[in-house]
């Protein structure tokens, strides 16, 4: 087994062992994305040197044995929205390209804290806005497991780059799916906190009250371990929660029994993918045969998530984004007139044509005259899917669905059809307008040979029970361990 | 319900951005076939509904007014376009008499 594709813990206990040192272990890493990168295209940076200095850094700690953690030498790969100090971050938009942040994510800073070897940035879609990281301005990923087929987004850079072994795991973020969408299309694990659970500074906002970072690992344990490393209070985040964060790896082998599963019955619809329904309907089965209590529950406002989702995200984004002016950072047209026009065309040659789409939805969903009739009732019909599940949680521990309704599908095949595309959240979007936790996993794979993947929902703040309930899963079916070859 | 080109180019320049003629055509079509289905909303009877606009509600937080160490003006300058001074610099705004 080649270095590149142990799992953080795996690689955690050689690392300790002395079996093997992280510089090895990010050569290894490094030489797989020299070995797949053009095919895959899922980094916009590579920091090499950077890594290898890491590296060495982070062996010298094991060898002193100081301030070791279970990231320690570990190489991992950050979506490009999140701030590196010194280190480009784009958002894969040509309105940052040349943006070198003065500062670290706090997210960065944590991992860099923990020892981490941050190996590079992952491609994705421009602004996060996109299900298939075909809106990134500079290149489209490919699915590993089918080159013709898209990794799914917006965090496809992360996941296409952690099934292929282009790092070990990624930081993803998920502001309707943006990790657990491509997780499943690339057959590896996404995981999106509750809400506030991680901070968001330093993260580059899409839609504020939905955006949240999470890992996308290649098993349950380490979603677990890197969970507790990016998690916790940040007061440089007023929307970050002081709660204490708990031991994500204490009592996840505690198995399923007893646990109350409920499946949504709205989440079986027309037009789903037939294979990922009995893979979903199997996997049910499996946790019932293991001791768990699955029944049925009713999310009736769930047929509405995606209008809801799309007025309220591209409200916040035509506000979050209107920083982007040509002023302090990133792109400036040659040439302007005035200010005025330095503004309009700078803002049109320098976003690309979904984020413009979703720029000019938001600001029509706010503008005079239609406020109260899209965004305002947005708002209301989210505390309506809120206290869905809130009445679901009343009966069960945790809800199952599949994650998307379909296995990837082909690039170019939904770039037309922006509402087609958007139709393909249709399951994780909830999850973001209620701020709930949401994990996916591998479930199994299509004839075809593409992965499924399936999602567990939890309470606010109770992502160790979803972790407990995926990691007996896993360790019951193994599908986690099948490898894309390529 | 349709968008007409009118409306696009007032929401574009609400959201100031200059679209091409070409781009004003596609947003219209797509805009209003993705308004259309958001009008689905309107099935639902929301009277007396709160809104939600943060999903899980945090106390207000607090802090002491103190100082603290920010990003030094040099580096905060260091990725602007233009800049002049210590100022970020930007094309004149008022037109050339």
């Amino acid at each position: 087994m080649k270095p590149y594709s142990l799992t953080i813990h795996e690689a955690h206990r050689l690392l300790k062992d002395g079996e093997l040192s992280p510089e090895e272990l990010t050569r290894s890493v490094l030489e797989r994305i020299d070995e797949v990168e053009e095919r895959i295209k899922a980094f916009v940076t590579i920091d090499r040197e950077g890594a290898l200095k890491a590296a060495r850094e982070a062996g010298e700690r094991l060898k002193r044995d100081e301030g070791v953690t279970p990231l320690t030498g570990i190489p991992i790969s950050i979506k490009d929205i999140f701030c590196t100090k010194g280190m480009e971050t784009t958002c894969s938009s040509r309105i940052l390209r040349g943006f070198v942040p003065p500062y670290d994510a706090t997210v960065v800073k944590r991992l860099k804290e923990a020892g981490a070897v941050i190996v590079g940035k992952n491609n994705m879609d421009e602004f996060a806005m996109g299900s298939s990281t075909e809106n990134s301005a500079f290149q489209i990923t490919r699915n590993p497991w089918d080159l013709e087929r898209v990794p799914g987004g917006s965090s496809g850079g992360s996941a296409a780059a952690v099934a292929i072994g282009e790092s070990l795991a990624s930081i993803g973020t998920d502001t309707g799916g943006s990790i657990r969408q491509p997780a499943a299309l690339c057959g590896v694990v996404g995981l999106k906190p509750t809400y506030g659970r991680v901070s968001r500074y330093g993260m580059i906002a899409f839609a504020s009250s939905l955006d949240q970072a999470g890992p996308i690992t290649r098993d349950v344990e380490d979603a677990a371990i890197l969970l507790g490393i990016i998690a916790g209070h940040d007061p440089l985040d007023s929307t970050s929660i002081d709660e204490p964060v708990p031991d994500y790896l204490e009592g996840i082998g505690r198995g399923v029994k007893g646990l109350k599963i409920g499946i949504p019955k709205e989440y079986f619809i027309e037009g789903m993918d037939k294979e990922v329904e009995e893979a979903v309907r199997e996997a049910a089965k499996t946790l019932e045969k293991e001791g768990a209590v699955v029944e049925e529950v009713s999310l009736p406002h769930t047929e509405y998530a995606v209008a809801t989702y799309y007025l309220v995200a591209t409200a916040e984004a035509s506000s979050n984004l209107a920083r982007y002016d040509g002023v302090k950072y990133g792109y400036r047209v040659e040439d302007p007139e005035n200010l005025l026009d330095m503004y309009c065309r700078t803002r049109d040659k320098g976003f690309g044509a979904e984020v413009k789409r979703r720029i000019m939805l938001g600001t029509y969903a706010l503008s005079a005259g239609y406020y109260e009739a899209y965004y305002g009732k947005a708002c209301q019909v989210r505390t309506l899917i809120k206290r869905d599940f809130e009445e679901a949680f009343g009966k069960v521990d945790i809800i199952l669905t599949p994650t998307s309704p379909t296995p990837a599908f082909k690039v170019g095949e939904k770039i037309d059809d922006p509402l087609k595309m958007y139709l393909s959240d249709v399951f994780t979007i909830p999850c973001n307008l209620a701020g709930l936790p949401g994990l996916a996993l591998p479930c199994g794979f299509t004839r075809g040979g593409l992965p499924i993947g399936m999602q567990f929902i939890g309470r606010a703040l109770d992502e160790a029970t979803i972790l407990r309930a995926a990691y007996h899963y896993q360790s019951v079916t193994g599908w986690h361990l099948l490898k894309p070859s390529l | 319900m349709g968008i007409t080109r009118e409306e696009v180019r007032h929401v574009a320049f609400l959201a100031r951005l200059e679209l091409t003629p070409e781009e004003e055509e596609l947003y219209s079509e797509q805009l209003a076939r993705i308004i259309d289905y958001m009008e689905k909303l309107k099935e639902l009877d929301t009277t007396g509904i709160g809104p939600t606009t943060h999903p899980i509600p945090t106390p207000n937080p607090y802090r002491e007014d103190k100082v603290q160490p920010s990003i030094p003006q040099e580096e905060a300058l260091r990725n602007a376009p233009d800049k002049e001074r210590g100022f970020f610099k930007v094309p004149r705004i008022i037109g050339e008499g």
